[in-house]
């Protein structure tokens, strides 16, 4: 049996975490088939297409799915089950606002947020923040996973020429309507997958001050992140949260200031190669992770620090 | 408007976990145990609805072991009215639990069921959105604010690339965020109050419900440790260390 992929994308392009997934995917069972649900998206399976891990775009194209909505996903997923072993997505909101749905119509008790494919049935996945990782078997004939994406290299885009089939739409449910989607325009690399991300905590006090992160972000092209407690005080939106239920994140260089480093922070982080904190307080557990501690207070050593990389001159972007 | 608030009892989030050295599991006894904190928000929020005048019942209820009752118990104490404790000796998967809630729902009939979008020790993710296809009701995850209509509910969800905001129809699950609210604390009085509130008490096995694992669990381990890094002195070091050792700018 093959593996069935549930693409996310905004009609236009597929959203990086998939591209992880597909790796993932890819190493549970090379029949790999890619279904993509949108509406107007044809440069999107086409992209799919060239994927080279990609061995089949399934493609439903309607105007019910312009945005999407967990219920006509299922829906539509719940059309194709039938012929795939597993039923795969990355574990962001998007997975796992949908993948949950599917399962239990099924009747499948998913693994979710995997970070090894051990064997078809066999998964490491983390648990308790991070501070355990289990290892699980599924004894359900058919699987239902989600990935992290962090955890998996982003898959080759060129150089396939899958086959892409037509499929017909699925039910439309009427109890569940899209309003909105507020989403915040950024040059900057997304958090999710950039090289290095700078991330400010409580210390910061405020949200102009992090316009001190912004600047060093902006000399060494990096993302921005922040600590829950940072965006509960209104210092910077929701979608910068790094840590347990925010977002998973490992990049070359982690750059930690102004954060105590609680559980849930952490578990967001742990996994960089090169974990720098900047913070006042020696005692503070973000050190006990830190490759590179500097005990300082932060409204010195940040520009300090952009001093510093600028007159390096050599910053890779 | 009648609301159903799933909590679950779960290791206190400021609790450092241990696994245990046989790998099968982690260590439980003596360890400080609260509610699930996604689940205090789902809880909060049905009371502020309800203050608010556009609740009459709020029902909190759990699956677990016996303690999970305190879990109940401090629900009543902020607020909800009366509690369910469905009893099982074993840990379930959120499959499990999303059938047993579907019992419950079927019996008690909610307009609306809360509850938190994740639990903090399994980290799965899933319940929710599980009882939501059981019951063939919308879902409205990851809330961050929710504004209640006549015959449907307007909920902003954090979503990775920022809000968004759907609207459903009742009845509907909603499964709360962490910025949904701020929880309030149990006053001395209430919790008091609390002690004299009903809690019926479920056995798992009579409602007929297969509960059996899917999942075998074959070892828990600890993460690998990060090796031991180092102090430096000055913003200067820092950068030089970063470019030389580290090779990372």
């Amino acid at each position: 049996m093959s593996v069935l992929l549930i693409a996310e994308h905004n009609n236009k392009e597929v959203k990086s975490f998939t591209l992880n997934a597909i790796t993932a995917a890819s190493q549970i069972d090379q029949d790999l088939h890619v279904l993509l649900i949108g509406h107007n998206a044809d440069d999107v399976a086409k992209s799919l297409s060239e994927v080279p891990l990609v061995k089949k775009v399934l493609h439903m194209d309607n105007e019910i799915y312009e945005n999407y909505i967990a219920e006509n996903y299922t829906s539509a997923i719940l059309k194709h089950a039938d012929k795939y072993s597993h039923i795969v997505c990355s574990a962001n909101t998007f997975g796992k606002n949908l993948m949950p749905r599917i399962a239990a119509l099924l009747d499948i008790s998913q693994v979710s947020d995997i970070i090894k494919v051990i064997a078809p049935d066999t998964f490491l996945r983390p648990i308790y923040a991070g501070n355990a990782f289990a290892t699980v078997k599924s004894n359900d004939d058919k699987k239902c996973i989600t990935i992290r994406p962090t955890s998996f290299e982003a898959a080759e885009t060129t150089g396939g020429s899958a086959e892409i089939e037509k499929v017909d739409a699925a039910d439309k449910t009427e109890n569940t309507k899209f309003v909105n989607r507020e989403e915040i325009k950024s040059d900057r690399p997304e958090l999710g997958t950039a090289r290095i991300v700078i991330s400010g905590g409580r210390g910061l006090q405020s949200g102009e001050n992090f316009k001190l992160i912004s600047d060093v972000a902006d000399k060494l092209n990096a993302a921005i992140g922040a600590s829950r407690a940072a965006v509960d005080a209104g210092y910077i939106t929701n979608e910068h949260q790094v840590g347990q239920t925010g977002k998973v994140v490992v990049p070359d260089l982690y750059i930690a200031v102004g954060i105590s480093g609680a559980i849930q922070h952490l578990a967001g982080m742990k996994e960089s190669k090169v974990i720098v904190a900047i913070n006042k307080d020696g005692e503070a557990p973000i050190f006990s992770v830190a490759d590179y501690g500097l005990e300082a207070d932060l409204f010195e050593a940040l520009p300090q620090f952009l001093e510093e990389l600028n007159k390096l001159n050599t910053i890779q972007k | 408007m009648k609301i159903l608030v799933a909590v679950k009892r779960v290791i206190d989030y400021n609790v450092q976990i241990r696994v245990k050295e046989d790998g099968s599991g982690v260590v439980t006894d003596n360890v400080k145990m609260s509610t699930n904190p996604p689940d205090d928000n789902a809880i909060e929020e049905a009371v502020k609805i309800k203050e608010a005048g556009k609740a009459s019942e709020i029902i909190a209820v759990t699956v677990g072991e016996e303690k999970a009752q305190e879990t109940v118990r401090k629900a009543l104490a902020v607020g909800a009215d009366r509690g369910i404790h469905v009893k099982v000796d074993s840990i379930l998967e959120p499959l499990a639990v999303s059938k047993i809630l579907k019992k419950i729902v079927e019996k008690e009939n909610p307009n609306l069921v809360f509850m938190g979008k994740q639990a903090i020790d399994d980290d799965c993710n899933q319940t929710g959105q599980m009882l939501a296809a059981h019951l063939n009701w919308p879902q409205a995850t990851f809330a961050s604010k929710i504004e209640v209509k006549e015959n449907s509910l307007e909920v902003t969800r954090e979503v990775d690339e920022g809000l968004e905001t759907i609207e459903v129809n009742t009845p509907a699950i909603v499964t709360c965020d962490l910025r949904l609210n701020e929880p309030r604390y149990a006053s001395l009085p209430n919790i008091m109050k609390a002690k004299k509130k009903p809690i019926e008490q479920i056995n798992a096995s009579d409602l007929g419900v297969d509960t059996n694992p899917r999942i075998e669990h074959i070892k828990i381990e600890e993460p690998p440790k990060r090796k031991a890094g180092i102090k430096v002195a000055s913003v200067e070091e820092l950068v030089q260390k970063l470019k030389n050792e580290a090779k990372v700018i």
